[in-house]
């Protein structure tokens, strides 16, 4: 049984591991804030995802594999809530995004309408 | 087999950790500093899980778990003073831009 598992584990984190090296070259390449969010959210769900489930596969059914689940659940969670909240920071800020004109035009009227809902 | 494979993936997340302070340094804006820590926090759970497994301590991931707290708290908090100018409480009406 065990060397079967051990090999799916091994694919598990070299997967994981060719994913942080995607994200981290997107990170250091794109153009822009949003397209770098994008890179950065390469790291956070199948960097970490695939890397974990390596661990967790590896580690067999023991409390090592709770902890492993529950920091990849907690980051699942809140990964998307940070990215979230700093492209609305970058956005409200006046940190121009690369798209085509209407596009932008859509994305103008929207920060104006939301502007006079808070009141600024 | 796994051992080699848990130097492996150290090593491709040092490289990215490498990249990822460099663009903390060059960032154009605060926000590309802001995601490029965001990152670098992530990166650093993930290594501390994978050398708890390389050198047979497991129990490292306690340390894994309060790093995984603290960087999220840290990144909305940080995001928030930049926006606001402030970390005080709200104004009480629907804010729609609120973070």
């Amino acid at each position: 049984m065990g060397s079967w598992v051990d090999l799916v584990a091994c694919l598990f984190i070299l997967t994981g591991s060719v994913f942080v090296c995607i994200g981290g070259i997107g990170l250091l390449r794109l153009r822009d804030v949003f397209e770098r969010m994008h890179g950065a959210s390469l790291i956070d769900t199948m960097g970490l995802g695939m890397i974990f489930l390596g661990l967790m596969l590896f580690s067999g059914f023991n409390l090592v594999t709770a902890k492993l689940a529950i920091i990849l659940g907690f980051v699942l969670v809140t990964s998307p809530t940070a990215t979230h909240a700093l492209a609305q920071a970058a956005l409200h800020s006046g940190v121009k995004p690369n798209v085509d004109d209407a596009s932008q035009n859509l994305l103008d009227k929207t920060l104006v309408s939301e502007r006079e809902n808070i009141g600024e | 087999m796994i051992t080699y494979m848990f130097s492996i993936a150290a090593v491709a997340i040092l490289l990215v950790m490498a990249m990822t302070l460099f663009r903390a340094a060059i960032g154009p804006n605060t926000y590309d500093r802001i995601l490029a820590v965001n990152v670098f926090g992530t990166l650093a759970v993930i290594l501390i899980a994978v050398l708890g497994f390389l050198k047979g301590r497991p129990e490292f991931l306690d340390l894994a778990l309060v790093y995984a707290l603290i960087n999220f708290i840290g990144t909305i908090a940080v995001a928030k003073y930049i926006r606001f100018n402030d970390m005080g409480i709200g104004t009480g009406r629907d804010e729609g831009g609120d973070i």
